[in-house]
Parts: structure tokens; C-alpha cells; sequence
């Protein structure tokens, strides 16, 4: 039996290859009809991929043409952008794709999520057997086993991802916090809309163009706060997202001591991700007050970054350890199934031993 | 043999601790599960020890001071085993460990282990008195532990210099929640311990008296602080710091369950 695994990535292939290629309702059926005896379609926006295991050999081409949207899409001179993976190699990519190895941004944790989707959607439709099985829960295993025993997922490595996990450390659930963001920028607007998806409800947005504020607020689910009355709301936020365009800073710590000392067992987070910075830099040593500008959240990612880069080669030990038992255990249970004339392992043992 | 009880309770600290250095250097740390486990075994030999050596005196085994770290070492253990899991403080069994080991190191290497001149008759309000008040010590040593990890955590944060340590500690709002909860228990147990002293029926050395209300009003003033909003939770973290250096140390000040017993 050939286990392999043909696809498209971020790697090499530009996006707009990868929505050519990106599959349709019936590829399944289709793979199956090119004589693969288990097939599973892998497609998110950064990868397309087909991991089968069929009896003869089936070229590339043959499953591009299965992958391809239309049939009109001329699919040879597009095959060298494919990889082709097969065996251990195959089991190698997987158990790196499931771990965050291979995804644009190292170490992510939603490509998981996404096989898993994928692999359950091809159960229910009869597409796997027992090595796809077998393979895919190895592949969830190995995964969760890189994230606990390495820091592949440490830290955030975007600016927007960052500040919401430094609003994490200081106010554990933001869900009771309140966010007031001034000045309606583009980068502020992702930094909101990541403390939304961490729950938080309370939004006050302020802008010196009323219609943005408004629009942004509409947007994010907030209020809208004129421009002058920003300062009052200082005393009850948590947390301030600054990104005007102002060239002088809008917060002093002079101008700020004040409503601190008011609020004195309440932290306030502040966000600035302005240039020139909106809010003066000795406001940090005010107590209970954090302030982080771009270039402080930058550093942060970047070094989350690096300390995930660090992490490869113990993840790869965990992967390589994986892929030779795995290997050993296809090839035990082939050679019990040629000596019995049985299957190796029957689908129920499997998914008991495996889960 | 009680004193090999307890040598094997230190180990299985130190193993805790060790663990914890282990697995932060490799950057694999895993909260909880073995630090757990570990302070719980060396929970269960403090637990035998203590029980071995009550049985031999006869009475609650807090007669000098050898035996009154040593119950001070096992209330901080059984609190982290209450309040560990229950308030979900990652990294509280890291911290936990390293006290106990000082205090459990302390009384088997420093003379302190003082044999009784002569037995006297128990007095259980007396014993109930001592062994609650050391209890409440053990609150307040794990919120001087949690406001140590406060302190580490804001430090942390105020100067953007983010170590690995930084994704393990809670965020400080659960470590803040958990030092004003764990001052409530300490200053409550506490307070029941000082009221039945009144209830011993012998007169009470005053310097014992004053080192006891001394320890009752320094907590009462924390409190009182953190609700009154005179502090911020940094310094209040700072405070319960502070407060159990200052209690430990009066505990030499103090006499204990058997009168003729002056450290």
C-alpha cells in the first residue's frame, strides 16, 4: 500500500494557485475514483493537500486534475509548484503540518483544528481507512505532544495578538474590562477587534473625525465618544488604545497622576501604538499603569518569534521519534495481516489504541 | 526515626524544586501535575512526622520551636494542597516548595530541637489556641509566596523584559484576588486563635501577648489598607511579604504549649 501526500502550500504556490487548486464538493469521490483506497483532503488558505493511501501508484498530474476547480484549468504546466511526499516523508509532513511546523506563522495552533475537521469530514463520508486512521490520530497526538513539551506556541508574535495577551496577564478575563480607543487607524481597528474576540464588550471609541469613530464603533459593537471628552473616560477604562496622528503627546504623566491616584487598585493598560507616540514615556512609572508603545510590542513579537524559532529542532526530535515508530508499526501490522490473511488491526483496535 | 520522616519530606520538596529548575531550563514546564504530587507526598511524611512525634509527647506537637516551624512548614504545605488546585495558580507549587525547604532545613540543621524538661499536663484550649494561630501562619505564607509571584509578575510587565516565567505566572488580577482571599483566611484563623487564648486559663507571658496582637494588627492594617484603597495591590503585595518576615520572626518571641519551654 502507497501512504502519500500530494499538495500545494504557502511555500510555493501563490494564492491564487491555491484557489485553483483548492478542491470541490466532489473530490472525494473523485480521489476514490482515481483508485486511491482511502483519501482525505486537507484545504485551508495556506495549504491544499490530499493525503491517500491507494494499492497502485497514482501520479501526480492525476490528482492535480482531481484538485482542480474546473476542468478547463490546464494543470501541466502547474505541476512543479505540487510536492509530492511519500511514506515516511509523508508521515514526516503530517506530523509537521499538525504541529504548526510547516504554517506561515510557526507554530500556530488553528492548522490542528483545521485537520481535524478535515479528517472527520472524510470519516463521515466513508473516505478513510485504517491507515488514514491510523495516521491522523497519530498526527493529533504528535501535535498536542510538540505543544506541551516545546514553546512552539509561546508568546504572540503580531502586534495586535501581543497587546491582548499583555491584557491578559494583567486583567486575566477581559470580558468585564473597559477599552477606550482613540484615534480610528487601521492598526488600532485589528488591536480591537482582538480584544473583542477575547471577549471584551465594553468599547468607547473617540476620533477627531466623528463619522470614523462612529463607523468604527458600528463596526466593533462599541459607542462612539467625542473627541473632547476623551480625557473624562480616563478614570473608568482598563485598558487605552491611543493612535492619533498628533505630533505632540496627548498624555502626560502630569496629566495623568491625578485620575491614577484616584484609581489606585485598578491597573490601566495603555496601548500606543502611535508615531509619534500619543502618550508621553515616563507615564510608564506611574504606578498601576502599563504602557507599551509599537516599538515595545514589536520587540515582544519578534522575540516570541525567535524563542519559537528556537523550539524547531526539539519539535523535529518529537516528529522524527514519531515517524519511526509509526513506520515500524504500519510494517508490524502488515506483516501480522500477510502471515494471517487478516487485516493487521481492525478499525476498532485502532481508534482504541490510538485516541 | 521522626527525624527521618521528615528528611524524607525535605527530599520530596527538593525534588519538587529541582523538577521545576529542570523542566524551566528546557522551556517544557508543566504546571501543576508534578509539583503536585511531589509537595503532596512530602505533605504526607511532615503529616507522619508530626503525628509520631504528638504521640511521644502526648499533646499537639508544638512545644519548641524545632516543632513549631515544623507546623508552620506542614500548614503552608496543606494550604497550597487546599488553595493550589482551587485557585488555578500555575507555578504556586514552584514557589511553595522553596519555603518549605527553608523552614524544614532550618529546624533539622539549627539546634532548636530541645527535649522537654518535664512533662506537663495538655491544656486543649492551649493547644487549640497555638495550633490555629500556626495555621493561620500558613496563609499567610502562601500569600507572602503569591505576592512574591505578583511582584515578579509586574516587574515583569512594567519593564517589557518578558522571561519565559512570564507565560507560566497567573495574571495578576487571579494573583491580587488570591493574596486578599488568603489574608481573609490568615487574619480569620488568626483572630480565632488570638480570642481563645483568652479561654487558656493561665496567665499568658505578656511578651507572648504583644508579639500575637502585634502580628493581628499587621494584618488588620493590610486589609484594612486594601479596602480603603490606601494601597495599590502592589505594595499590598509588598505588605503580606513584609507581614510574614515580621510574623516569622516574632515566633522567636514567643513561648510555646509547654510553659517551662522558653526559646
Amino acid at each position: 500500500m502507497n501512504l502519500f501526500c500530494i499538495g500545494l502550500s504557502h511555500h510555493r504556490a501563490d494564492v491564487e494557485m491555491r484557489e485553483n487548486f483548492a478542491g470541490h464538493a466532489e473530490t472525494d469521490r473523485v480521489l476514490r475514483d482515481c483508485g486511491c483506497s482511502e483519501a482525505l483532503l486537507l484545504s485551508t488558505c495556506n495549504r491544499v493537500e490530499v493525503y491517500a493511501a491507494s494499492e497502485p501508484f497514482i501520479p501526480t498530474k492525476q490528482i492535480a486534475r482531481c484538485l482542480a476547480r474546473t476542468n478547463a484549468l490546464e494543470v501541466d504546466d502547474r505541476l512543479e509548484t505540487f510536492y509530492r511526499y511519500e511514506h515516511a516523508d509523508c508521515v514526516r509532513h503530517l506530523f509537521r503540518v499538525a504541529s504548526g511546523l510547516d504554517s506561515m506563522v510557526l507554530g500556530e495552533t488553528e492548522i490542528l483544528g483545521q485537520a481535524k475537521k478535515a479528517y472527520e469530514a472524510a470519516r463521515i463520508a466513508g473516505a478513510t481507512g485504517r491507515y488514514l486512521h491510523r495516521l491522523f490520530q497519530r498526527a493529533f497526538r504528535v501535535a498536542k505532544q510538540v505543544r506541551t513539551h516545546t514553546e512552539i506556541t509561546r508568546g504572540a508574535v503580531s502586534v495586535g495578538s501581543v497587546a491582548v495577551d499583555l491584557a491578559q496577564k494583567i486583567f486575566g478575563d477581559l470580558r468585564d474590562c473597559k477599552v477606550l480607543v482613540v484615534g480610528a487607524g487601521e492598526t488600532s481597528e485589528r488591536t480591537v477587534r482582538a480584544l473583542v474576540s477575547r471577549g471584551v464588550s465594553d468599547l468607547r471609541v473617540s476620533n477627531r473625525s466623528p463619522e470614523r469613530a462612529e463607523s468604527l464603533a458600528l463596526a466593533v459593537g462599541g459607542r462612539a465618544v467625542r473627541f473632547d471628552e476623551w480625557p473624562q473616560q480616563c478614570g473608568e477604562i482598563d485598558i487605552l488604545v491611543t493612535s492619533t496622528s498628533s505630533e505632540v503627546p496627548l498624555i502626560s504623566r502630569e496629566k495623568l497622576a491625578p485620575v491614577v491616584r484616584e484609581r489606585i487598585d485598578r491597573p490601566l493598560f495603555i496601548i500606543d501604538i502611535a508615531v509619534p507616540r500619543d502618550v508621553a514615556p515616563d507615564v510608564n512609572a506611574l504606578e498601576g499603569v502599563y504602557l507599551y508603545d509599537i516599538d515595545s510590542l514589536r520587540s515582544i513579537a519578534e522575540q516570541s518569534l525567535a524563542t519559537r524559532r528556537a523550539q524547531i529542532a526539539a519539535a523535529e526530535e518529537i516528529i522524527s521519534k514519531h515517524v519511526s515508530d509509526f513506520i515500524e508499526s504500519i510494517a508490524r501490522g502488515l506483516n501480522r495481516s500477510a502471515s494471517t490473511g487478516h487485516p493487521g488491526v481492525s478499525e476498532n483496535s485502532l481508534r482504541a489504541s490510538e485516541s | 526515626v521522626d527525624r527521618y520522616l521528615l528528611i524524607i519530606s525535605t527530599v520530596c520538596f527538593l525534588v519538587a524544586i529541582a523538577h521545576t529548575a529542570l523542566e524551566m531550563r528546557g522551556g517544557t514546564f508543566r504546571p501543576m501535575r508534578f509539583n503536585f504530587f511531589a509537595v503532596g507526598l512530602g505533605f504526607v511524611f511532615q503529616t507522619a512526622f508530626l503525628s509520631i512525634r504528638g504521640h511521644a509527647i502526648g499533646r499537639c506537637p508544638i512545644t519548641n520551636l524545632f516543632e513549631v516551624v515544623i507546623f508552620v512548614a506542614w500548614s503552608v504545605a496543606l494550604f497550597y494542597i487546599l488553595v493550589g488546585p482551587a485557585y488555578r495558580l500555575s507555578l504556586m507549587g514552584a514557589f511553595t516548595a522553596p519555603l518549605v525547604v527553608l523552614l524544614q532545613l532550618f529546624a533539622l540543621t539549627a539546634p532548636i530541637d530541645h527535649p522537654h524538661a518535664r512533662r506537663t499536663p495538655a491544656n486543649s484550649w492551649l493547644e487549640f489556641h497555638a495550633s490555629i494561630s500556626l495555621v493561620a501562619y500558613g496563609a499567610f505564607a502562601l500569600a507572602c509566596i503569591a505576592g512574591v509571584m505578583y511582584l515578579i509578575q509586574e516587574r515583569q510587565l512594567k519593564t517589557h523584559e518578558l522571561h519565559s516565567i512570564f507565560y507560566r505566572l497567573p495574571p495578576l488580577s487571579d494573583l491580587f484576588a488570591a493574596i486578599t482571599r488568603l489574608l481573609w483566611w490568615g487574619f480569620g484563623l488568626y483572630t480565632v486563635g488570638l480570642i481563645s487564648g483568652f479561654f487558656v486559663g493561665e496567665p499568658l507571658p505578656w511578651r507572648q501577648i504583644v508579639c500575637a496582637v502585634g502580628v493581628w494588627i499587621l494584618y488588620g492594617l493590610i486589609l484594612q489598607g486594601r479596602y480603603l484603597r490606601w494601597f495599590a495591590p502592589k505594595r499590598v503585595a509588598a505588605l503580606c511579604i513584609i507581614g510574614f518576615s515580621a510574623a516569622l520572626t516574632l515566633l522567636w518571641g514567643i513561648t510555646f504549649t509547654t510553659p517551662t519551654h522558653t526559646p
